[in-house]
C-alpha cells in the first residue's frame, strides 16, 4: 500500500461501506436490524479474542471468563449501587482486565502454552461459573433482571433496536481500527514473533511476559465490555449466558473460521457463521441445536479446507488468480 | 461448610470411588489418543453420549440386559472412532495442534446437536429392575449399577494395559506414543497405530457410556458433564499416561464425592477445577508423570 492509488481505492471502499452501515437501519425491519448487530457483536468478541488468539498466539478456550465477569459487574453495581451502566462498562472492563492480568501473570509466569493454556483458561470459566451459579440459585433464581428504565440513551436501555444497532457499530468500529493499529505497528509484529516462535522471539529481546499480558489485557478489557452490552441488550443476564461454555465457543469460533491473526478475518467469520445459521434455523425450523450444528459443520469444513480461515483462502484463490493472468 | 458424621464420609469415599472408576474409564481413552496423537479430543464427551444412547435404546426397544450391549456399544464406537480419524483427522495430521483439537470440537458440535435434533433434549432414565436395588453393607448403602460399573471400568482398564503392554500390536503403539521418528524407521505403519489408538480411545469411553447409562440420566448434552472432568484427569495422571489416568479418576471422584460431603451445592465441582489449574501450574507433567524435556 505504498503507492497512491491502491490506497485511495481502500479509503473509499471503507467510507462506501461505513456509509452504507450507518443508513442500513433505515431499510430493514427489526428482524434484520438483530441479525446484523449480532455480527457486529459477535465480530467485536472475535476481534477481542483475536487480538490475544489470533495475534499473540495464545488461545484461549474460555474467554467467557471475562465476558461474564463484565455482564455480571455493571449489572450487579447498577442493581445494588445504581451505578450508571455506561461506567458500569468501564468498570466491567477493568473487572475483566483484571481477571486476565491475574490468570495471565500465573500462566505466562510458569510458561504454559498451547494446550495447557487452552486448558487453563477453561478452567478459569469454569470456576466463575459455579461461582456463579452458587450465587445465581441462591439470590438470581430467575436470572439478574436489570430494571427497565424505558427508553433512555442516559441508561442505556432502549426500546427499539436501532440504537443497539449504532452503539454496537460503534464498538465494532472501534475495534477494528485497533486491531488496524496492532497490524501496523510495532506491536503487532512483536505479537506475531511471539507467535510463531517464542524462543526466537525471546532471543531478539521481546519480553514475551510482558508483551503476552499485555495482549491479554487488551482482550480481556474488550471482552468483559462486550458482557456489559449483552446484558443492556438483553437486560437480563444468567450464569449459562455469561459464563458458559458455548460462550468460550462462540467467541471463538468467529477468528478461527475467518482467519486468526488478520484484522478483517474475525468479523467475517462471525459474519459467515451467524447469517448461515440463521439461514439453517428457517429452512430446518428451530430446534434448539440446530445453529451450533451448522457450526460444527462449517468448523469442520474449514480446518480441513481452509486451515487459514476464510479469508487465507480468498487470499490464496486471489494470489493464484493473479498468476495466471 | 458443614461437618458430616463419620457414616456420611465413609459413604463419600466409597461413592467417590466407585464414580471414579468410570471417570477412569473415559479419561483412559482420552489419555490414549492424546499420548499418541497429541490431540485432546473434544468429541470424546460425545462418544460417550452415544455410548450411552447405544445401551439406551437396545435397552427400550429390545429389552436386552444393559451390560450385554457392551457388546454392540464397544465396537460401535471403535468404528465411529477409526472412520473419523480416517476421513477427518487423518487430512490434517501436519496441521498445527490448535487446528486438530478444534476439528474435534467441531465434530463433538455436530454430533451433540444432531443428537439434539434427532432426539431432543430430555432427560431420559433407564429402569432395570434388578439394578434398582442397594446393596447395604454394615452402614453403607450402595448402589449396585456403580459397583458393576467400577468392576467392569478396572476390568476393562487392566485389559488395555495387558494389551499396551505386552502385545506387539500394544508395544507399537506405545513406541508410536513415544518416539514418533523412531518407530518410523522399525517399521511400524502409524497411520494404522493412530485408527487403532483414535478407535480403542473411543471404544473406551463408550464402554463408560454403557456402564454410566444404567445410573444416569441420557441426553445429548450429558458428554460435557463428563468430557471437562476427563480433561482434568488426564493431566492429573499425566497427558498420556495410561495408569496415571486411571488414579487420577480415583483422585477426582473422590475430591467431587468428598467435596460434596462437606461443602454445599456445586461449589464441590470448584475443588476439582482448583486442583486442576493448581497442578498446569506447578506440575504439567500430572502427578504421577516424570518431566520430559
Amino acid at each position: 500500500m505504498s503507492n497512491g492509488m491502491p490506497r485511495m481505492r481502500n479509503i473509499l471502499v471503507i467510507v462506501a461501506v461505513g456509509i452504507f452501515l450507518v443508513i442500513l437501519p433505515r431499510f430493514i425491519g427489526d428482524y434484520f436490524v438483530h441479525l446484523v448487530t449480532t455480527v457486529f457483536f459477535f465480530g467485536y468478541l472475535a476481534m477481542a479474542w483475536n487480538i490475544l488468539g489470533g495475534y499473540a498466539g495464545q488461545f484461549s478456550f474460555g474467554h467467557a471468563a471475562f465476558f461474564g465477569v463484565g455482564a455480571f459487574t455493571s449489572s450487579l453495581l447498577q442493581i445494588h449501587a445504581g451505578v450508571n451502566p455506561w461506567i458500569g462498562m468501564i468498570l466491567a472492563g477493568i473487572a475483566g482486565m483484571l481477571v486476565g492480568l491475574f490468570i495471565g501473570s500465573l500462566s505466562f509466569r510458569f510458561g504454559l502454552r498451547g494446550a495447557y493454556f487452552a486448558l487453563t483458561m477453561l478452567a478459569l470459566a469454569e470456576m466463575l461459573r459455579l461461582i456463579a451459579v452458587q450465587v445465581c440459585t441462591v439470590r438470581y433464581p430467575l436470572g439478574i433482571n436489570i430494571p427497565i428504565k424505558g427508553n433512555s440513551l442516559l441508561h442505556f436501555q432502549f426500546t427499539s433496536k436501532v440504537p443497539y444497532y449504532y452503539i454496537m457499530l460503534i464498538m465494532m468500529a472501534a475495534v477494528l481500527c485497533l486491531t488496524y493499529v496492532i497490524e501496523r505497528k510495532k506491536i503487532g509484529s512483536y505479537f506475531k514473533a511471539i507467535r510463531e516462535n517464542e524462543e526466537a522471539a525471546e532471543s531478539l529481546g521481546i519480553n514475551l511476559f510482558n508483551y503476552k499480558l499485555l495482549a491479554m489485557a487488551i482482550s480481556s478489557f474488550l471482552t468483559a465490555v462486550g458482557g456489559t452490552f449483552y446484558a443492556q441488550y438483553y437486560l437480563i443476564i444468567d450464569e449459562e449466558a455469561a459464563f458458559g461454555v458455548m460462550v468460550s465457543i462462540e467467541i471463538l469460533l468467529g477468528p478461527i473460521i475467518g482467519g486468526a491473526g488478520t484484522v478483517f478475518g474475525p468479523i467475517l467469520g462471525a459474519g459467515v457463521l451467524e447469517f448461515l445459521s440463521e439461514f439453517a434455523r428457517n429452512i430446518l425450523g428451530g430446534y434448539s441445536g440446530i445453529h451450533l450444528m451448522v457450526y460444527g459443520a462449517i468448523l469442520i469444513v474449514v480446518i480441513i479446507f481452509l486451515p487459514s480461515g476464510i479469508l487465507g483462502g480468498l487470499k490464496l484463490a486471489y494470489s493464484k488468480l493473479g498468476k495466471r493472468e | 461448610m458443614t461437618i458430616p458424621s463419620l457414616s456420611l464420609l465413609l459413604q463419600s469415599i466409597v461413592n467417590g470411588i466407585l464414580m471414579g472408576g468410570v471417570y477412569s474409564l473415559v479419561a483412559i481413552g482420552l489419555s490414549l489418543i492424546f499420548g499418541v496423537m497429541h490431540i485432546i479430543n473434544f468429541a470424546h464427551g460425545s462418544f460417550m453420549m452415544l455410548g450411552m444412547f447405544t445401551t439406551y435404546w437396545v435397552y427400550v426397544l429390545l429389552g436386552i440386559d444393559p451390560y450385554l450391549s457392551l457388546l454392540l456399544s464397544i465396537p460401535v464406537l471403535f468404528i465411529l472412532g477409526l472412520v473419523i480419524q480416517r476421513f477427518l483427522i487423518a487430512l490434517i495430521l501436519d496441521a498445527p495442534e490448535y487446528n486438530q483439537l478444534l476439528l474435534t470440537l467441531g465434530v463433538s458440535l455436530f454430533i451433540e446437536n444432531f443428537a439434539l435434533f434427532v432426539w431432543s433434549p430430555n432427560y431420559r432414565t433407564m429402569e432395570v429392575p434388578y439394578l434398582s436395588k442397594a446393596v447395604t453393607v454394615g452402614i453403607l448403602t450402595i448402589s449396585l449399577p456403580k459397583v458393576i460399573a467400577f468392576l467392569f471400568a478396572v476390568i476393562l482398564t487392566v485389559i488395555l494395559y495387558y494389551f499396551l503392554k505386552h502385545t506387539d500390536l500394544g508395544k507399537a503403539i506405545r513406541a508410536a506414543s513415544e518416539e514418533k521418528e523412531g518407530s518410523l524407521t522399525v517399521g511400524i505403519n502409524l497411520r494404522r497405530i493412530y485408527y487403532l489408538a483414535f478407535g480403542i480411545g473411543a471404544a473406551c469411553v463408550g464402554a463408560a457410556g454403557t456402564l454410566t447409562a444404567p445410573f444416569f440420566y441420557v441426553s445429548p448434552q450429558v458428554g460435557s458433564v463428563f468430557v471437562i472432568l476427563a480433561f482434568v484427569i488426564v493431566v492429573l495422571g499425566g497427558m498420556g499416561n495410561i495408569i496415571g489416568a486411571f488414579f487420577g479418576g480415583l483422585i477426582v471422584g473422590l475430591a467431587e464425592s468428598l467435596g460434596a460431603a462437606f461443602i454445599p451445592g456445586q461449589l464441590k465441582q470448584f475443588i476439582i477445577y482448583f486442583i486442576f489449574v493448581m497442578v498446569l501450574l506447578f506440575k504439567p507433567e500430572g502427578l504421577f508423570g516424570k518431566a520430559h524435556e
